[in-house]
Formats: structure tokens, C-alpha cells, sequence
């Protein structure tokens, strides 16, 4: 073959790597079990039951509500985020470093906390419009981290031969650079639709009935097994309507460059008279998204009659929350990396479902998650019932996508060529993973574990069903405070969990930073 | 396998370095490979020229191990590594490979790279970095670098360093100089041709340049729909091509139909010799333009020129005989005729034969 014609069809056939097969259909089977229990007991309720829970008017109004939010927010986040992340990669927007701290930041205030400076300060955030101003300021970055990343490594050899063709920068834009976005772009946009069918704190205190909020209602007020987990059922029919939309959306490009060894560094486009213009939209952009929550945080801290700084109940709660972000984070990319690494290296339908099953769970709403573990290990497992294992075991399964997002995305960018090259000098499977697969992926393996860790640190609804008696998180002594209205007592603890966050998004910036150096 | 009758070989061959039988394989309904057979001799370097598309690479690929056979054998120095008795995985084979793009381990030095075969102890001690580095024309003080602060050709060099390294049973070049920019790809090639012979490695090269196979190769072999249609030295293949596609595409050539009468094929260019022994009838001559000089005198064959395109060193000519024939010679350029010129032709050396009617091979 010549240097233009593709090799993809050997790569294709080969068959599955038993080992990594077997890890893969393991961690995709304990990311099932929810499911499984949601389906088990609609199955179970049989139809005349499902009809009688499900065809009424209320039903009705949370099916219009969750629908408006997620199209709505998920648009609004994607422009948003590859706008920012175009701006801040592809420009001489100056400030490049602090905006691309800033642009991540938001992922380090949980859209809780978010929802509580906007609703302690004026109640006209409440319902529909407030609910996607709020949610899209907290998830756009969901959006921006992966189109940045891509948006870096990109060959900037394919926008020069498309100006070269007489396509001006707006065409070339959507010609040639967002379809190779599209697989980020689309995996982002896909965990936005994900976390606002399964958002719980935010929507509550907006006071935006959605399915997720209504199940938490009626388990806390009635303890209704049946007709919640009826609700759920129709929410994991939303959510595999996201992930076959994005299956079909994402096409089968292969984005690993072909070119000859690494790209060049892309010249960045020259924004001229256009540059107040950016910084102004840019700077709006934090200041809703950072600047609101965190100015009334400050302003509770500072003035609020309720605020107390208990110091020993604060220190063990941030250790606590901290020992379970860490353990949240290492088991989860543990567990990614073989159903990962299978859909990437051998595409085909057993890699694609494994890894797509992996989505199903972190889908689901944190409180379907912790019920069906709950009710699972008190029947078979009681020994890890109201343990950390078992509330590491939610997290696992709520948070796999974003592990599995940067994983992947990190492992297309690895050329299957060298894993070719390391087998032919002699290393064995496991070395190649060892000395050249994990090394390459390992900035996406610590994005990946950065944002799970953020993911645990800001979690509300599992940890509240499922943390060990007498265990409390930052987020849930937060929640206990602010939904009984101690906004002051509630803020040191929203300072903290923005505190033992900071770390990691630094750590996402400072990755981003390196990139750009080397 | 189109073995011709062949001069005796040079060197003494103990053993074949690499010996491929009745080789098939499909990818889902569409056969790639035909049942390939080919023998490369140990220590030497064999081109593998095809078109793309021809098989070549899928070869390499079940040489190197990282795809299965349908059917055949592939023995590496004597070893089967696939066969009936089973498939070796690519890291048991003990084979070196350059890519088309090198692919080197972008997280990692050059010296890192060159040492990534080696057993862990040697790793460490960055054991013959700098001699291999040596080998390939690079300076020592590249082994700090990375591989984005190469060159493609330095890059390249490297690669074939790092398989080197682990002295590899056979060396697996799949277009390793496609992708270099014309300046580069001939110093390459003749580092890597020293590079090559200075270890003495059993090399395979797969290309789809025919200058490439012909300048760096001590054996050609030229594959045509996955199969290999004939296997020779460079010279033997130049001058004796099985059948006029082998001809035309390892250079020019001139096709004039032929009668065979007793060694001599006679047509329009006169009495032609021809080198191997065929039954007399009709056949049609394969012959060179550089064969063909344009001052033969009165015994000639009377030709007038029709035009010229001139290259500096020689230049291609292009001529009449009669009505309905034409002809390309290739001249020196510093004793070109005039367009229109009358000149007399003749035809130097032994030239290459199709038999007509026969099946291609």
C-alpha cells in the first residue's frame, strides 16, 4: 500500500485479547447492576401497574420540563464551551493561561452551590430559565476540557490546506476543525445531557421539578419504592436515547494523526480590532459562572448571622471527603482503562456495547444507584452494607464516564502503530501497556481521575443514601444546612469543598499549560 | 513462484533468512494474498515492489506477526513462526520493524527509543546507543533528544536504530522512505543501506518505487495482485521481466511484436538477440529505450525523429519507422538530433521476450 491508503481493515479483525475482554465484561457488569434492578422491578410490576404509575398529568409536566432543560442546556453548553475553548486554544486572546484556569473552574463549584449563591440572592433565578442559566454556567466546562484538549493536539496542517482551497476561517471552521471536534464535542455534550437528566441539589433548590428531583421526593416523603423506580425507568429511556443519538452522531473517523511523527504548533488566529470584543464575552462568562456563586459565598461567609466555623467537625469532614475523592478516583480509572482500551484498540460490536454499558449507569440518578445497592447488599452482600466500600462502589459506577471520556479520547490519539512497533522490538502485551500505552495516556488517565475526583467531592444524592452512619462529606453537611435555610452555616463548608477541588482543576490547568509547552 | 534460470549466486547462503510458502489470507470476502512464495536470502537486503494495493504491506503484516494467515508458512532463519503448528505473537519472532512513519515513542528520548528492545539490565545502561546511533549517521548528542525535535529523516534513522537494537532475525522495512521529502529520502537510503550492510541483517524492504527496489537491493521481487510474479536480481529483472507489465513498471520500455526464429526476434528494430532459449513463433520484444542508439550507420534501421524531451543528462526521443511504428530511444544529452532529423537505429545488447499466447504467469 502507498502512504495514502489506510490500514484500519486489519486492525479491525483481530480478534479480542481474552484477559482484557474478561476485565472489560467484569466492570461492565458491576456498572449494570442498577440498571438491572430498575429494569428487573419494572419487569416485575408488569404493564397495568407502569401505565397506572406513569399516565398522569404530572407525569406529563416532568416529562416537558426534563425535556426543555437537557436540549436546551445541552445546546447551550456546546456553544458555549467550543466557543471558549476556540477562543482561548486557537486565538491571540491574551490572558491564555488565566482563562484557561478560569474556563475549568466552574467544574470545582458543584451546581448546588452554584444554585445557592444565584437563589440567595434574588429568587427570580427560580424555574425554567433559571434552571438552564444555572446548570449550562456549571457543565459548560464538561464541554470546553475535552474540545480544548483536542483543540491542542490538533494538526493544524488540515486548517492551512482548507484556507488554501478557498475556504475563508468561518468555513474552514465548520468544514474542517469541528468535524474533528465532533467526537469530543459530541462526548462532551453527551456527559452535559447525562448530568441534567440525573441533577438532584441544584434543581430542587431552583425549585425546576424534573424526573430526578420528583423520584428523590418520593422516596423521602412516601419511601415509594414502585412508583420511583417506575420514574427511573423512564429516565434510563432518556438516557439510552442520548447514547444511541451520540453513537449515531459520532460517526467512525479515526482521529489519531496519520502524519509523519508530531504536529506543529498551530499559528494562532489574530482576533485584532475583535479582541475587547472576546475578552468582554469571556469575562461574562466567568462572571456568571464563578463570579455569582463564589461573591455570595464570600458574602455569607463574611455577614451571614448563622455562619460558625466548627473547626473539628470541618477538618474531619474535608479528611473524609478527601480520603473518598482519592479512592473514588484510583478505582475508577483502574476499573476504565481495560473497557477503555478495548473499544479504542478493537472497535466492533462486544467493545461498543461493554463500553456503552459503562455510560448506562452514570446516566442513572445517584439515588437509583444508591437504592439498588442498597437493597442488593442487604440481601446478598449484608457485609458491605454501610461501609466505604459500597459507597465507592456508587461512585465507581455514577462516574465511569468521565474516566471513560478522557480515557478514550487520550487512547485515540494514540497511533495503533506503536503498539505494533513495541511488539516487534519484543515487549509482550502487558509491557506495551506498561511502557508505552500508559505513559502516552497518562495525562488523560490524571484528567480523567481529576474529574472523578471533583465528580466525588461535590456528589450529593448517593452519599446521602449510602454514607456509613456518622459519616458526613462536605456535601452533605452543606446540604443539610443550606435546604434548612443556615446559609451561613452552610458556606464554610462550601469553602471547602471549592478548597479540597482547587487541587485538581490546577491540575487540569497545569496539564493544559504543559501541552502547550512541549 | 516465477523462478528463472538464474546465474549462480555470489555469496554462499547457509540458510534462507526468511522463507514464505503458499501464504493466503482475506480480509472477510476479499482475498488479499494468493498464496505468496518467496524466499530471502540470509544477510541480504529483498525488495518487495508492488502497486499499492498488491499485497505488499498484508505480506510484511504476517511476516511481522501481527496478523494471522489463512493458509501457508512463514520461517524466519529456519524457524516456522507461522504455520500449521501454530502463529508466534510479533514479540516472539525476534524482527525488527521500521514503519512508513517511524512511529517513534513520542514520550520517550532517542537513546530511550533505540534502548526499548532491549532486556531491562541493558535499558538501564543505555547499552550501544551511541554505536547504533553511529550506524544510522547520527551524532551521540541526539540521544537526549525527543522525537518532535527530529527531522522526518532523522526520525526515520532512528527508528531503524531502535530495531536494530535487539539484532533482530530479519529486518521488516515497510516503505520506511515514502513519507520523506526527495532530498532526504536518497541520504537516507544510503545510511540505511550502510547501516544495513555494516550489521549484516536479513532485510525485507517493501515499496512501490522501482528505483528505490533497484538502486538499494540485492533481490527484487515484484508482486502483482497477491502474488509474487517474479523474483530476481535487479539487473535480471531490469533486463529479463517476465512479461511486459513487470517490464514497464520497473522502467520504459519499447513493445514491438516479434517472430522467434533460432534465438533472434524479428521486428521492426531487425534482428534482435534475446537471452533465454524459446521455442520459435510469435512473441513480442521487450526492449529498453537506452538500448536503442541512433547512429548505427548504413546497417541500421531508418527512423526520423518526431520529438524530444530533454532532461539535461540524457533525453527521451521519440521516432518514426515508417507509417506505423514508433519508438522511444533514451540518448545522452550531449548528441541529440534535430526534430525531424533522419537517423538509423540499432539495438545494442540482448533484449527481454514475451511469448505470445502464453498464460501470463
Amino acid at each position: 500500500m502507498t502512504s495514502t491508503a489506510p490500514r484500519p481493515v486489519a486492525t479491525l479483525r483481530r480478534p479480542y485479547p481474552p484477559v482484557r475482554l474478561a476485565a472489560a465484561v467484569a466492570v461492565a457488569a458491576l456498572t449494570l447492576v442498577p440498571l438491572g434492578y430498575v429494569l428487573i422491578f419494572v419487569v416485575a410490576e408488569g404493564p397495568s401497574q407502569a401505565a397506572d404509575l406513569l399516565l398522569r398529568p404530572r407525569v406529563g409536566e416532568l416529562l416537558r420540563n426534563t425535556t426543555a432543560l437537557t436540549v436546551t442546556g445541552c445546546l447551550a453548553c456546546a456553544v458555549l464551551g467550543t466557543g471558549a475553548a476556540w477562543l482561548v486554544e486557537r486565538t491571540t486572546l491574551p490572558g491564555r493561561r488565566v482563562w484557561t484556569a478560569l474556563m475549568a473552574a466552574p467544574l470545582a463549584v458543584p451546581a448546588f452551590v452554584n444554585s445557592y449563591g444565584w437563589v440567595s440572592v434574588t429568587a427570580s433565578v427560580q424555574g425554567f430559565g433559571g434552571a438552564v442559566l444555572i446548570t449550562t454556567m456549571s457543565y459548560y466546562p464538561l464541554v470546553y476540557l475535552p474540545v480544548a484538549a483536542v483543540l491542542r493536539g490538533m494538526d493544524p496542517a488540515f486548517e492551512d490546506l482548507s484556507r488554501a482551497l478557498g475556504n475563508g476561517p468561518w468555513r474552514t471552521f465548520f468544514r474542517v476543525v469541528l468535524p474533528q471536534l465532533r467526537p469530543a464535542l459530541l462526548g462532551g455534550v453527551l456527559l452535559v445531557g447525562l448530568h441534567l437528566l440525573a441533577e438532584y441539589g441544584a434543581l430542587q433548590a431552583l425549585r425546576f421539578p424534573t424526573f430526578t428531583t420528583a423520584i428523590f421526593d418520593l422516596f423521602e416523603s412516601t419511601f415509594n419504592g414502585p412508583a420511583s423506580t417506575m420514574l427511573s425507568g423512564v429516565l434510563v429511556l432518556g438516557c439510552l436515547l442520548l447514547l444511541v443519538g451520540e453513537l449515531r452522531l459520532a460517526g467512525r473517523a479515526r482521529v489519531a494523526r496519520v502524519g509523519g511523527g508530531v504536529a506543529r504548533a498551530a499559528v494562532p488566529h489574530r482576533l485584532g480590532a475583535r479582541t475587547p470584543l472576546a475578552l468582554l464575552g469571556m469575562a461574562a462568562l466567568a462572571v456568571l459562572a464563578l463570579g455569582v456563586p463564589l461573591g455570595s459565598l464570600g458574602r455569607w461567609l463574611v455577614v451571614g448571622s448563622s455562619t460558625e466555623f466548627p473547626i473539628g467537625l470541618l477538618a474531619t469532614t474535608t479528611a473524609t471527603t478527601i480520603g473518598l475523592g482519592v479512592a473514588g478516583a484510583a478505582a475508577t480509572c483502574l476499573l476504565a482503562l481495560p473497557v477503555a482500551w478495548l473499544s479504542i484498540r478493537h472497535p466492533g460490536l462486544v467493545s461498543r456495547l461493554l463500553e456503552r454499558s459503562t455510560y448506562i449507569a452514570g446516566s442513572l440518578p445517584g439515588i437509583v444507584v444508591a437504592l439498588a445497592l442498597v437493597t442488593l447488599s442487604v440481601g446478598y452482600l449484608p457485609t458491605i452494607y454501610q461501609t466505604a466500600t459500597l459507597l465507592v462502589a456508587a461512585y465507581v459506577i455514577l462516574f465511569m464516564p468521565r474516566a471513560m471520556v478522557s480515557l478514550r479520547a487520550a487512547l485515540a490519539q494514540v497511533p495503533p502503530e506503536l503498539d505494533d512497533s513495541a511488539r516487534a522490538l519484543g515487549a509482550r502485551p502487558a509491557a506495551v501497556l506498561w511502557r508505552v500505552t500508559l505513559p502516552l495516556v497518562a495525562r488523560g488517565l490524571g484528567a480523567g481521575a481529576a474529574l472523578v475526583f471533583l465528580a466525588v467531592v461535590t456528589e450529593l444524592t448517593a452519599t446521602l443514601l449510602l454514607a456509613p452512619i456518622g459519616t458526613a462529606t462536605l456535601a452533605t453537611e452543606f446540604w443539610s444546612n443550606s435546604s434548612s435555610l443556615a446559609y451561613g452555616a452552610a458556606a464554610p463548608y462550601a469553602l471547602l469543598m471549592i478548597i479540597v477541588s482547587a487541587p485538581a482543576a490546577w491540575l487540569l490547568t497545569r496539564q493544559s499549560r504543559r501541552e502547550v509547552v512541549a | 513462484m516465477t523462478q528463472l534460470s538464474e546465474r549462480p549466486q555470489q555469496r554462499v547462503v547457509t540458510a534462507d533468512g526468511l522463507r514464505v510458502a503458499g501464504l493466503q489470507k482475506s480480509y472477510g470476502p476479499v482475498p488479499v494474498l494468493h498464496g505468496v512464495d518467496l524466499a530471502v536470502p540470509a544477510g541480504a537486503l529483498t525488495a518487495v515492489l508492488g502497486r499499492s494495493g498488491c499485497g505488499k504491506t498484508t505480506l510484511l503484516r504476517l511476516v511481522a506477526g501481527f496478523d494471522r494467515p489463512d493458509a501457508g508458512t512463514v520461517s524466519i532463519g529456519g524457524r516456522e513462526v507461522a504455520g500449521p503448528g501454530g502463529v508466534a505473537s510479533p514479540e516472539d519472532r525476534r524482527i525488527g520493524y521500521v514503519t512508513q512513519e517511524g512511529n517513534l515513542f513520542p514520550h520517550l528520548t532517542v537513546a530511550a527509543n533505540v534502548a526499548f528492545g532491549l532486556p531491562r539490565r541493558a535499558r538501564r545502561a543505555r547499552f550501544g546507543v551511541s554505536a547504533l546511533l553511529e550506524l544510522v549517521g547520527l551524532e551521540p548528542s541526539y540521544a537526549k533528544r525527543y522525537p518532535h525535535e527530529l527531522s522526518g529523516g532523522q526520525q526515520q534513522r532512528v527508528a531503524l536504530a531502535r530495531a536494530l537494537a535487539p539484532e533482530p532475525g530479519i529486518l521488516l522495512l515497510d516503505e520506511p522512505f515514502s513519507s520523506l521529502d526527495v532530498e532526504l529520502r536518497e541520504s537516507t537510503r544510503r545510511a540505511v543501506a550502510a547501516a544495513l550492510a555494516a550489521a549484516g541483517t536479513t532485510a525485507v524492504l517493501v515499496t512501490h518505487d522501482q528505483a528505490e527496489a533497484l538502486s538499494l537491493a540485492t533481490r527484487v521481487a515484484v508482486m502483482r495482485d497477491g502474488r509474487i510474479v517474479q523474483e530476481a536480481s535487479p539487473a535480471q529483472l531490469y533486463r529479463h521481466p517476465v512479461d511486459r507489465a513487470v517490464a514497464a513498471f520497473v522502467g520504459d520500455v519499447v513493445v514491438l511484436p516479434a517472430t522467434l526464429r533460432g534465438g533472434v526476434a524479428e521486428c521492426a528494430l531487425g534482428g534482435l538477440r534475446v537471452a533465454a532459449a524459446l521455442a520459435d513463433g510469435p512473441a513480442t520484444v521487450l526492449v529498453r529505450p537506452e538500448q536503442i542508439a541512433l547512429d548505427a550507420g548504413d546497417g541500421g534501421v531508418p527512423a526520423h525523429v518526431l520529438d524530444i524531451e530533454y532532461y539535461g543528462h540524457d533525453a527521451v526521443v521519440r521516432l518514426a519507422l515508417g507509417a506505423a511504428v514508433e519508438v522511444t530511444a533514451r540518448c545522452p544529452g550531449y548528441a541529440l538530433p534535430a526534430v525531424g532529423e533522419r537517423v538509423r537505429l540499432a539495438v545494442q545488447g540482448e533484449v527481454g521476450v514475451e511469448v505470445t499466447g502464453a498464460p501470463v504467469p
